[in-house]
């Protein structure tokens, strides 16, 4: 057991220097003020932007639940395929990933804009224009594109495991379509599903390009508002940094809810 | 005891892939009855069972249950439950909420399924377990969860396919009787499928044998084993001598070279036809005394009787004997009437 614990030594290390340092800097940073003496002024001037901070969980959620519904018989699809086409079918999903974030994010600023194609195409028939960018719906849109693969993947791996005989067995035992999908496929997927709405809802909730790119001035999320305190005019490290902490004890609770959920579709159920 | 037919498949076809895999099958299957399927791997065994629960839409043909005619009902909504060949239970349920599924699904009050549930798991022998999680289970366990999972819903048939394929063979033998008893107790019709002769000979009320999506015999296990209809259910259900003969004419039979009395009758006079002689019918005498001869070539012992492959003009019978003898010696053969079965001889 020791032996085993002491491989584990050279990832300790890393842990320490690159996670808990940065860490406990920023922990520092969130807790002072710019002369450096303590206070709490930091975190008590984020109520001010409480709105922002609900603009990015509702925004993230959204997408979140989108992926969900789009990714789910997605996945089930491709885990019934033959094996040689699943890998076809899952190179031709990552596709996309392959190209440049900012390129992908930037192909759909010019499809939405006013005088974009979307609205060129549909002024063709008389349609339009929608005013589409610089909505909450395009940058709910834009992390839908992006982040739809990270969902995609933990469903149709934890679906992989689910055999055909299982399924049969729940319809031979009277449960129609919708009692199999909610008392065989999405417990038994549980694992992929908790998995998907961290890997989307993380990125989705932090983000800052999407929201500059396809939401415009008035859609800023939490991910703009620290960015402005490091780079843009407001420079404030420290408030910069108690957002940060903030917005991390906001991940960990979401993530931590999404684990017992989780556990609890895993432990064989109530009785 | 001929009861009511409870399912009736007419002329079904059933193709994969262009390949016919089920070719014209028609059955008439009893209320509680104890019926197996029996024959070699691929010869669709699976396929049928999968035809009555619903899973497979035959290309042509008819299914009835109770006389009503049910193609294109979906499995959920079929009176039919199924034990997995690979038990297929829900790994993310226990033992309890797996056996409970159905019950759920019909939403019969708390207390009813609970006192249902455990009164099935009794009856398998799983009192106690109710709370294990799946994956901690033998798979002894796991098969009764899963026969307990089908029964618990009172279905009016039980299709078990293969269910002690992965046991082992002292496991096998007391879950064969187990299953027998259950069957008896909860009088309903057992549909059952294997691929091992002893285990259908001794389990069931009706055998079906089949070969490559035909149905070759049907017929309780004494008619299976002592009239088989042709050489491959002869060959299928125990190592047998399958000789090819002549039948003179009505109680008299050519084959080996000698003339036999027989009591087979109706063939015409000099019908080529095939003899089938079972190993343990043959009796070994001194050579003089025998109707024929054969030369000993191997002999080996099987524990109740020796095993002996004999040389009988040129053509190597099988005869089981309760008595030794050596290899290349020279002993008698006799058969008596009774022993010897006629069947009509096939092409090919
Ligand atoms: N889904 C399928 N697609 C294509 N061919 C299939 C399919 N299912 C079965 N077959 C083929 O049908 C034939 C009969 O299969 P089936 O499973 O009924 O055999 P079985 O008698 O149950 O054999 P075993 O004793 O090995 O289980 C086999 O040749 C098999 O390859
Ligand atoms: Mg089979």
């Amino acid at each position: 057991m020791i032996k085993k614990k002491s491989l584990a030594a050279p990832y300790l290390v890393w842990m320490v220097i690159f996670m808990v340092v940065p860490l406990l800097i920023v922990i520092g940073y969130a807790l002072t003020d710019k002369s450096g003496a303590f206070t709490l002024s930091n975190l008590t001037t984020i109520g001010r932007y409480s709105s922002v901070f609900a603009r990015s969980l509702i925004l993230a959620a959204e997408a979140t639940v989108i992926c969900l519904i789009l990714a789910f018989p997605l996945g089930y699809f491709l885990s019934r395929l033959r094996s040689s086409k699943q890998h076809t079918m899952l190179m031709l999903i990552m596709l996309p990933m392959w190209m440049n974030f900012l390129l992908r994010t930037y192909a759909w600023m010019s499809l939405l804009e006013n005088n974009g194609l979307i609205n060129k195409f549909l002024g063709l028939f008389g349609i339009g224009p929608f005013n589409m960018i610089n909505t909450s719906g395009a940058v709910v849109l834009g992390m839908v594109y992006n982040y739809l693969p990270y969902m995609i993947l933990p469903l149709y791996t934890a679906m992989t495991k689910i055999e055909d005989s299982v399924i049969e067995a729940a319809q031979d035992l009277g449960a129609s379509s919708w009692g199999t999908l909610t008392k065989v496929l999405i417990p038994m997927a549980s694992p992929g599903i908790a998995t998907g709405i961290t890997m989307v809802f993380v990125p989705s909730v932090s983000t800052f390009i999407i929201s500059r790119m396809l939401g415009g001035g008035s859609n800023l999320l939490i991910g703009d508002l620290i960015e402005l305190q490091f780079l843009g005019n407001s420079y404030n490290f420290n408030l910069g940094a108690a957002m940060s902490l903030v917005l991390m004890v906001i991940v960990l609770l979401c993530m931590s809810f999404t684990n017992t959920f989780d556990e609890e579709g895993l432990e064989g159920g109530a009785m | 005891m001929e009861n009511n037919v409870i399912v009736s498949l007419k002329d079904i076809v059933v193709d994969f892939d262009g390949a016919r895999i089920l070719d014209g099958l028609s059955l008439d299957i009893h209320d509680k009855e104890f019926v197996t399927f029996l024959g070699p791997s691929g010869c669709g065994k699976t396929t049928t069972l999968r035809v009555i629960a619903g899973f497979i839409e035959p290309k042509s043909g008819n299914i009835f249950f109770d006389g009503k005619d049910i193609a294109g009902l979906p499995p959920y909504k079929r009176q039919v439950n199924t034990v997995f060949q690979k038990y297929a239970l829900f790994p993310h349920l226990n033992v309890f909420e797996n056996v409970a599924f159905g019950l759920r699904l019909k939403k019969l009050p708390e207390n009813e399924i609970r006192s249902k549930v455990l009164e099935m798991l009794e009856v398998v022998g799983l009192k106690g377990y109710e709370r294990r999680n799946i994956a901690t289970m033998s798979g002894g366990q796991q098969q009764r969860v899963a026969i307990a999972r089908g029964l618990v819903n009172q279905p009016k048939i039980l299709l078990l396919d293969e269910p002690l394929g992965a046991l082992d063979l002292k496991l096998r033998k007391e879950m064969q009787l187990e299953l027998k008893r259950l069957q008896r107790e909860m009088n309903i019709t057992f549909v059952y499928v294997t691929h091992d002769q002893e285990e259908a000979l001794t389990m069931s009320d009706t055998v079906v044998v089949m070969n490559e999506g035909n149905i070759q015999q049907i017929g309780s296990p004494e008619d299976i084993y002592n009239e088989p209809k042709n050489a491959f259910v002869a060959d299928f259900i125990g190592a047998s001598n399958i000789l090819d003969g002549i039948m003179i004419r009505d109680f008299l039979v050519e084959f080996a070279g000698k003339e036999f009395s027989c009591v087979d009758k109706g063939f015409k006079p000099n019908t080529p036809v095939q003899v089938v002689v079972r190993p343990e019918d043959v009796k070994v005498v001194p050579m003089v005394q025998g109707q024929i001869a054969g030369l000993v070539k191997e002999v080996i012992f099987k524990g109740v009787h020796f095993e002996m492959r004999v040389d009988v003009e040129g053509r190597e019978w099988l005869i089981h004997s309760t008595q030794a003898s050596q290899p290349g010696e020279l002993i008698g053969m006799c058969i008596g009437p009774d022993e010897i079965h006629i069947m009509e001889r096939q092409e090919g």
